[in-house]
């Protein structure tokens, strides 16, 4: 049973058309249904094709958080061998938000840290939503320092609303974690690179993408707010999502021409949900290449590049 | 909510408070009521003289009272790009500077300046909560950058007062990407061995606290000041329950483990005199009335074009050790 969107309606009807149709014909073998099923089906590709090819800033943050869109450990059980997960920051708890352990890619030894939302209401509250709090950030840090000791290369995958607002969170220290995380993020002397595969929610985002490559998937968003809440904020009414959405500029293209991402990944027709081991293995092509860019710059100067580009960054505005 | 709260009452307010307290002489302490003489807020630092309540006070009287005599130079922050999203929400993200800029006289949400505290030089940043809530964005991120900078080239401590309510919408993602900027200039401060001391104001969230205003060598927060990563409204509607009295405020945090210190802020400025001489390797202060500084002797290519302040009259009797 797909999920559709709210901007999806018009599709479902004819994707659903056409399955009755089908349904119909497998009780009744005389009817010959295909032809009409078939330009049903036509039908909605083109639909499809024309919804994705310009969605709107709210529509890809919808996109962005579909329930069947590939999450981080899709991507790890996809991408990696030899996953080895590492727990807890040592001090209070493990954080189930923060996926993170030692794995190989293309046979080679990497650390992979990510946010992880889960796939159904058991798993999404295990993982918190993806919500981190203080421990997954030093969590994170933990991990990362182990990467830059035994020179490994970390991946981070990031997807979260947001760091998790609780009171326990809040008690543990949350933007100390999320500030840690991002200094660690700067300091590691190993390369670091980024794809942001579903939301990229405001410093629970940065704690981890602060890296010296970023990738955007094409219907990924990553923003200072979430268009909820910059509504509520500027125009006192959170129902004013869609201009937010517009306003804050949050897309992976306009990301691209604020420098801030370095790359966009193409999703399949339709959102990476749609085609799950597509995006996912495009995910995969995005990491090798950025990883064998990131392999021609000397290690001594990978902290070095990763700070310029910070220190640069914003520079320029949306007119270049 | 309509067009007589909204509009009929304030205005008849405004009319009426204008009679009560003409040119604005009196003001009520936010927090007990009591009316207060501009004067006397002004010399003790906008902490009420009742309840010693700690209110807003801006970057420039602070620094007037902070400095030596008074006397600071101004650092100039390198000018980011205006309105880089061209962001547009009930109004244009420019008119809303304009809006700021006039009401404050400030051209921005943050003051960097180079000084003496107690003969200790030092730079020193200090954010504007007036200034459209303090919020960091390009400009502030360049603020400290310029400020860290000059602190190394100086080879002084760098000490910075946050109050913010976070990231400046307006620039989206560029605001965004001030906590990671901030942090790289942090670390350029750690490298060159000096001291990073942050001082918490009231309200200190979201992405500032996220960001620089957590790594200090030393954290000192003003009392009562609320700090938090996601404000207290926030935190109910997702838990949906009460939160505790006093909760994310210095002292809870500083019970939590968040802070060093909490300290009034009328002994904010030998505190720091104290613990930065202490850092920095110098012999104790000197404490009583010095004369104010003499001219700044900065290295050959000392910025010649910073403007020398005038110390503030209404700030010479200012609290100090005797």
């Amino acid at each position: 049973m797909t999920h559709y969107l709210d901007f999806e309606k018009p599709l479902a009807e004819i994707e659903g058309k056409a399955e009755e149709l089908r349904a119909m014909a497998r009780g009744n073998e005389d009817m010959d249904v295909e032809t009409e099923a078939s330009a049903l089906d036509k039908k909605a590709s083109d639909m499809l094709r024309e919804l994705y090819s310009k969605l709107t800033p709210w529509r890809k943050c919808q996109v962005a958080r579909h329930p069947e869109r590939p999450h981080c450990k899709d991507y790890i059980d996809a991408l990696f061998d030899e996953w080895t997960p590492l727990a807890g920051d040592r001090g209070f708890s493990d954080d189930h938000a923060v996926m993170g352990g030692l794995a190989r890619f293309n046979d080679r030894p990497v650390m992979v840290i990510g946010h992880e939302k889960g796939h159904d209401t058991q798993s999404r509250l295990t993982h918190n939503f993806g919500m981190a709090r203080p421990e997954g950030y030093r969590k994170a840090i933990r991990l990362m320092e182990m990467a830059d000791r035994f020179g490994l290369p970390v991946i981070s995958l990031v997807d979260t609303p947001g760091a998790y607002p609780g009171k326990g969170a809040e008690e543990r220290g949350q933007s100390e974690a999320i500030a840690r995380s991002t200094e660690k993020c700067l300091q590691i002397k190993v390369p670091l690179l980024s794809i942001i595969i579903g939301e990229g929610g405001s410093g629970g985002a940065v704690a981890f993408a602060t890296a010296n490559r970023v990738a955007m998937l094409e219907h990924s968003v990553y923003s200072v707010i979430s268009p909820e809440g910059c509504a509520s904020i500027l125009w006192k009414d959170s129902n004013k999502m869609r201009e937010a959405a517009e306003a804050l500029r949050l897309t992976a293209q306009d990301l691209l021409r604020l420098g801030v991402a370095d790359r966009v990944i193409p999703e399949p027709r339709g959102g990476a949900h749609r085609a799950p081991t597509e995006a996912i293995s495009a995910v995969g092509n995005t990491i090798s290449s950025m990883l064998a860019e990131l392999d021609e710059v000397p290690r001594d100067q990978i902290v070095a590049t990763r700070r310029s580009k910070f220190l640069r960054m914003g520079a320029h505005g949306l007119d270049g | 909510m309509n067009w007589i709260t909204n509009y009929v009452r304030p205005r008849i307010n405004s009319i009426f408070s204008r009679r009560e307290i003409p040119e604005n002489l009196w003001s009520k302490c936010d927090s007990c009521g009591t009316m207060l003489f501009h004067r006397e807020i002004s010399d003790n630092l906008n902490v009420c003289t009742n309840c010693g309540h700690h209110m807003n006070i801006t970057p420039r009287d602070r620094f007037h009272a902070l400095f030596d005599g008074g006397v600071f130079s101004e650092i100039s922050v390198p000018e980011p790009v205006n309105d880089p999203l061209h962001f547009r929400d009930q109004k244009r993200y420019p008119e809303r500077m304009r809006a700021a800029q006039k009401a404050t006289g400030e051209k921005e949400a943050m003051l960097v300046a180079r000084g003496e505290i107690g003969r200790t030089p030092i730079v020193a940043a200090a954010q504007d909560f007036t200034f459209m809530a303090g919020s960091m964005g390009m400009y502030v991120g360049n603020a400290i950058i310029a400020g860290i900078e000059e602190a190394v080239r100086l080879g002084r401590p760098f000490v910075l007062f946050s109050a913010a309510g976070g990231a400046r919408m307006q620039e989206g993602i560029l605001s965004l990407m001030q906590m990671p900027r901030s942090t790289v200039a942090i670390q350029m401060l750690r490298e060159a061995g000096l001291p990073y001391i942050v001082v918490l104001t009231h309200p200190t969230t979201g992405g500032v606290t996220a960001s620089y205003a957590m790594l200090g060598d030393v954290q000192i927060a003003e009392p009562g000041s609320l700090i938090c990563f996601a404000g207290p409204r926030v935190i109910e509607q997702t838990i949906r329950e009460k939160l505790p009295e006093g909760f994310q405020r210095a002292e809870y945090l500083l019970e939590h483990g968040m802070l060093d210190r909490v300290t009034d802020r009328r002994e904010l400025r030998e505190e720091l005199i104290v613990i930065l001489r202490m850092l920095m390797q110098l012999p104790p202060a000197t404490w009583g009335d010095l004369p104010p500084p003499g001219p700044e002797e900065l290295p050959e290519d000392g910025a010649a074009d910073q403007v020398q302040a005038a110390p503030n009259p209404a700030l010479e009797d200012a609290p100090r050790k005797e």
